[in-house]
């Protein structure tokens, strides 16, 4: 426990010294996405009787929650392959569940706070939205998952430019992909059948159904539980993979 | 304290270690002499866990590395090669972010850094960012940081790696303040100096295999206790002697510049490997 802890606490230390920079680096994109996309076609663009702010807004929680969960992969391999502070974690006596749960948390704890700059953001547009449990759920299952597969690929990859590369592989194409900038299912079957293998598109059904006040599909919530189980198993067995 | 049997450890096609044994008892300060590239501190990567064993087995204080990891690591404290603070934090978090990794009370935690940070002479710095320090005060964070839970044994990686000779020294003389309040130390280096101002006992190694162990003076004394080097047509030469008279008169007799000194740990090595450490 303490093992967990100590990795978790550095985490957050880490994030109060740059606490400024993050929150800015936080909130860019989402108003970037808010005036472009919201503001300048909100009026223009309606799916299903919202405007397309009301239908935008829970996409960017949904890429949020994934983007900044899935930044915790950079820090650690900041860590393990600039500053060498990984070896401090390796030298130590802790668990491997120790190791990977403080990442994930810290990885978690970062996109909730990132969720939080979004809806503040989303606040002098006007929209009012529903944030009642169910919307929490998908948000932490969502933000499980990515941090999970973050850590995963962090003890996976042997550079930093093989990170980056994953990055553009992996989140960029699921983050325009998933349902977050417009309804997936406006597309051909055969992508929907595609884009439902992405845990996103699920994380966007869920945090969408739920903040716009229609019933959630619980199977959205399972696919998210069993995603998030399987990488955090994964990022369990590869940190001995992170020992040359 | 320490034992290893026929380590063993590959890289692709390259043989990092090529069957080590040797055994440090405790309190005693062992060091590791060999080129860059001799299998030094792979050797300690594997004894901290840090890079995994490819055969062999090594125990510290009598518990397996590999299959009694966790109490095995807690047994020893790390100073590597490389600085591997956390620069963005300060010395206080630093310290105290290894004392909850130890699994320390909060208590301890507090009376051990207080403790430490005179000891290294940082008491003044305990508020300081990492960033902020010079390379020497950084190099005894570190040593009080693998000594914060109190290890058996402490592993030292090049500890004065690019440090100028004065700090150098006062490394040396925590090090050696370390092993006098009962630490076993276990050392690499490439300075000779190093091996002889520290080290019981040193072990040569070179290509991934010790060429021999033993106390520094006996190592040397091999060869005899002085040497006379000497520039010819065919480059430098040096003759070994057991007396300094013995020496003298030989000198006495040359007709080109010579250099009479003390025989040192680097012609114990070129004598058995036919390199030089550095």
């Amino acid at each position: 426990m303490q093992g967990f802890i100590a990795v978790y606490l550095r985490e957050l230390l880490i994030l109060k010294y740059r606490f400024k920079r993050q929150l800015a680096g936080m909130a860019i994109s989402p108003l970037l996405y808010l005036i472009t996309f919201g503001y300048a076609m909100g009026d223009v663009i309606r799916f299903g009787g919202h405007s397309y702010l009301e239908f935008l807004i829970p996409g960017l929680v949904a890429m949020g929650s994934m983007t900044q969960a899935f930044a915790i992969a950079t820090d650690i391999n900041v860590a393990r392959f600039y500053w060498n502070i990984f070896e401090e974690f390796q030298a130590a006596p802790i668990s491997n569940l120790s190791y990977v749960a403080g990442e994930v948390l810290a990885g978690m704890t970062r996109a909730l706070l990132a969720i939080v700059v979004i809806l503040l953001l989303s606040l002098p547009f006007g929209v009012v939205l529903h944030y009642g449990p169910m919307f929490w759920l998908a948000v932490l299952l969502n933000c499980f998952v990515f941090a999970s597969l973050a850590v995963a690929l962090a003890m996976l990859v042997k550079s930093h430019a093989d990170q980056s590369l994953l990055t553009n592989f992996i989140i960029t194409p699921m983050a325009f992909l998933g349902g977050t900038f417009f309804p997936v299912e406006k597309l051909p079957e055969w992508a929907q059948t595609l884009l439902s293998f992405l845990p996103l598109t699920h994380a966007s059904h869920a945090i969408r159904a739920s903040s716009l006040g229609q019933p959630v599909q619980l199977v959205d919530y399972l696919v998210l539980v069993v995603a998030g189980a399987v990488f955090f198993w994964l990022a369990l067995h590869s940190v001995n993979r992170a020992r040359d | 304290m320490i034992r290893i049997e026929n380590l063993q450890k590959s890289y692709a096609a390259t043989k990092a270690l090529d069957g080590i044994d040797l055994s440090v008892a405790a309190g005693e300060l062992f060091a590791f002499l060999g080129p860059n590239g001799a299998g030094k501190t792979t050797t300690i990567r594997i004894l901290t866990g840090l890079t995994r064993l490819g055969s062999g087995r090594a125990l510290l204080n009598g518990h397996d590395i590999e299959s009694d990891g966790i109490a095995a690591k807690r047994q020893c404290g790390l100073v590597p090669q490389h600085i591997n603070l956390d620069s963005e934090l300060t010395v206080l978090e630093n310290l105290d972010i290894h004392g909850r990794l130890f699994g320390m009370e909060p208590a301890r935690r507090r009376q051990k850094i207080e403790e430490l940070l005179a000891y290294v002479e940082l008491a003044d710095r305990t508020r300081s960012l990492v960033k902020q320090l010079s390379g020497g005060l950084k190099r005894r964070l570190m040593i009080a940081r693998a000594l914060m839970h109190e290890p058996r044994i402490l592993f030292l990686d090049e500890p004065t790696v690019g440090l100028d000779a004065a700090i150098r020294r006062r490394i040396w003389a925590l090090v050696k303040r370390v092993q006098q309040d009962g630490t076993t130390i276990f050392l690499t280096t490439h300075y000779i100096e190093e091996a002889e101002f520290l080290a019981g006992r040193v072990a040569f190694i070179d290509q991934g295999r010790i060429v021999a162990i033993d106390q520094p003076h006996n190592l040397m004394a091999r060869l005899g206790h002085w040497a006379i080097d000497q520039v010819n047509g065919e480059g430098m030469q040096t003759r070994y002697f057991p007396t300094r008279e013995e020496a003298t008169r030989f000198s006495a007799g040359q007709d080109c510049g010579f250099t009479l000194r003390r025989v040192n740990l680097e012609d114990a090595f070129l004598a058995l490997t036919g390199k030089k450490v550095l």
